[in-house]
């Protein structure tokens, strides 16, 4: 044992004599159920947003929901922001749900499939977050209640380079939490 | 205890100094038919370099990459002379040689050795170059690379950009469990470092001017920030976290500003000046549209940015002044976006679409403004130059699996760096 404690310490050494550069790590485990979107200030905060979504959901009583409550994902066509007719029964639930609880929050995630070029699919993301946004303002729910976040095309839901996987990425998730 | 100890010990060098195992392999898919022969000669004695180190075989690995020289085969070099006297140039011209470097390793010291290199002509048996690198174990790389630089610029006129580094994104894992790293190498994918590792996604790294720094976003805390980190200390700065959208940092040329694109309330991205020193923000865009992907023109009175206010993305360039109407510079194709200056500004390189894929393109800036599509993949993004302007890596697809592939300004020559792991993203050439 103790000869490996001293190779250890002479690679540390090596590793720290040869300059390299400093790397940061937000890799912490997950502290399940505890995360909470813009509360998490510390760089040790970063969990998968499903789980934290499941928190949440679950936090607001939502983990069960049923019907059309429990569908949270609006798809949009290619290149396009609009909301597509059927999803507007969906958007109308989810108006009708935080109209009737103000107290509760949604925060609308925004993605792209992964064509073009990065930081323009950010603004994609965003446009289609907002979307969704303005269609449930317009049905009375507070600007209180709502925030967007755009990932681009950074988070897709499946992975592949077909039409197949690219409808199933361009995405709003609609996502309850405080 | 001893085991514990152990344990805290490998932490500490995962932490200080995480090399990545998965090093980059450079495969050239496209050469220069007209490629100047050139014999890398070993370089002697061959096991004065501590762990047999090979400066010939990393200088003409170097030259053969830029797809601008042809290096000999060692199997065919009939004599294997380190320094120019024993030359025996009629033997090397029969070889098809232009040129011929020879050379030497020599210990020094306690871990020091000189590298002695000359540079003949073979036609003429001129001597162009004869110079001694002093480098410890570590530095004999670098010191390849400056050799290689010094050969480059020597027969070609242009300054080489071997000795330089490069950033990028690699993405790990499976969904839902990605994780991203941010990572600094040479610019032969060698020595890999990883500088910032995420759960979350990490975007659009951007070299300071001076290259001590790299900007990057960041969505750790599950929103976009824009971070500056210095890669000596690895200390870093959170310098935008605005409500909304915080993408595309761009460092001025004197490496006082980012510009950024942020966004307003109801979600319109527009691009911002941020002073590093007093966080005083000046917007420079204001339109519904899309306005992002910002460069900053070298004398720092323009940006090129991309925006969709006509319809689809397109190039325009806008004044820093405030006031000043954005022009547009693109207009064929229905999606020309990210633009990147070379750095004589003689070119912008962009994406475009053509036949349904992206492509890396160039436009001619001084000229009539003429257009060429360098690239033939589908989905080729995030253009860069080198610091000398000969190259433009990019990110590209091969199998399925994220690359970085390079191509030359001019479109003759192509290659792939391929990795062993994980789906690289978003290439940055550092400055010189």
């Amino acid at each position: 044992m103790k000869r490996i404690v001293s190779i250890a310490l002479l690679m540390a050494g090596a590793a720290l004599l040869s300059g390299c550069p400093k790397k940061h790590n937000v890799n912490e485990p997950p502290a399940a159920g505890t995360q909470v979107p813009g509360t998490s200030s510390s760089d040790s905060a970063s969990t998968s947003t499903r789980a934290l979504d499941d928190a949440a959901n679950q936090a607001n009583g939502m983990a069960n929901a049923t019907g059309v409550l429990a569908r949270r994902v609006i798809y949009f066509d290619f290149d396009k922001s609009e909301i597509k007719p059927e999803f507007a029964d969906l958007v109308a639930a989810h108006a009708r749900n935080l109209t009737s609880h103000p107290g509760m929050k949604m925060k609308l995630e925004g993605n792209t499939d992964e064509r073009g070029t990065r930081e323009y699919n950010i603004g994609l993301g965003e446009r289609r977050a907002q979307a969704v946004r303005r269609a449930l303002l317009l049905q009375g729910v507070a600007e209180s209640q709502l925030s967007t976040v755009s990932f681009g095309a950074e988070r897709p839901a499946v992975e592949g380079d077909d039409e197949a996987a690219w409808a199933k990425n361009r995405r709003v998730e609609l996502v309850y939490g405080p | 205890m001893n085991r514990h100890v152990s344990k805290v010990v490998m932490l500490g060098i995962l932490l200080f100094c995480s090399r990545v195992r998965a090093e980059l392999v450079v495969e050239i898919t496209k050469g220069q038919a007209d490629a100047i022969p050139i014999a890398i000669v070993p370089f002697s004695p061959p096991d004065a370099a501590p762990g047999s180190f090979d400066v010939a075989q990393l200088v003409g690995e170097d030259l053969a990459r830029s797809g601008r020289f042809r290096t000999t085969d060692r199997k065919d070099m009939i004599e294997q002379p380190h320094a120019g006297a024993a030359i025996s140039f009629d033997d090397w011209r029969r070889l098809n040689n232009d040129y011929i470097v020879v050379g030497q390793v020599q210990p020094a010291g306690v871990d020091r050795y000189n590298i002695t290199f000359e540079l003949y002509n073979v036609l003429n048996h001129q001597r162009l170059l004869g110079y001694q690198i002093s480098a410890n174990k570590p530095g004999l790389r670098l010191a390849s690379h400056q050799v290689a630089d010094m050969v480059f610029e020597k027969i070609l006129g242009i300054r080489g950009a071997f000795a330089t580094r490069i950033a990028y994104i690699s993405v790990l894992g499976v969904l839902p469990h990605k994780s991203f790293r941010l990572i600094v190498a040479d610019a032969d994918g060698e020595n890999p470092h990883v500088v910032m590792e995420s759960n979350e996604p990490l975007m659009s790294p951007a070299w300071s001017p001076d290259g001590q720094s790299l900007a990057y976003v960041s969505f750790e805390s599950r929103l976009p920030s824009v971070y500056v980190q210095l890669l000596k200390t690895g200390e870093r700065r959170r310098v935008s976290a605005q409500a909304g959208v915080n993408q595309a940092p761009a460092w001025s040329p004197d490496g006082k500003k980012l510009a950024l694109t942020l966004s307003t309330r109801d979600g319109n991205l527009d691009i911002y000046v941020l002073d590093l020193a007093t966080q005083a923000l000046t917007r420079i865009t204001d339109d519904p549209g899309i306005d992002t992907e910002p460069q900053w023109s070298k004398d720092g009175q323009n940006l090129y940015f991309t925006s969709d206010r006509a319809g689809g993305p397109q190039i325009y360039r806008v004044g820093t002044q405030v006031g000043d109407k954005p022009r547009r510079l693109t207009f064929q194709g229905s999606y020309n976006a990210r633009p990147r200056l070379s750095p004589d500004e003689s070119q912008l390189a962009f994406v475009t679409q053509e036949d349904g894929g992206y492509r890396i393109a160039t436009m001619d800036l001084r000229g009539r403004g003429d257009t060429q599509v360098l690239t033939k993949g589908h989905f080729d993004v995030s253009p860069s130059y080198a610091p000398n302007g000969a190259e433009i890596i990019y990110a590209s697809r091969d199998k399925g699996r994220g690359v970085l592939a390079l191509v030359s300004a001019d479109g003759r020559v192509q290659e792939r760096l391929v990795s062993s792991e994980g789906e690289l993203q978003e290439p940055a050439w550092a400055p010189f």
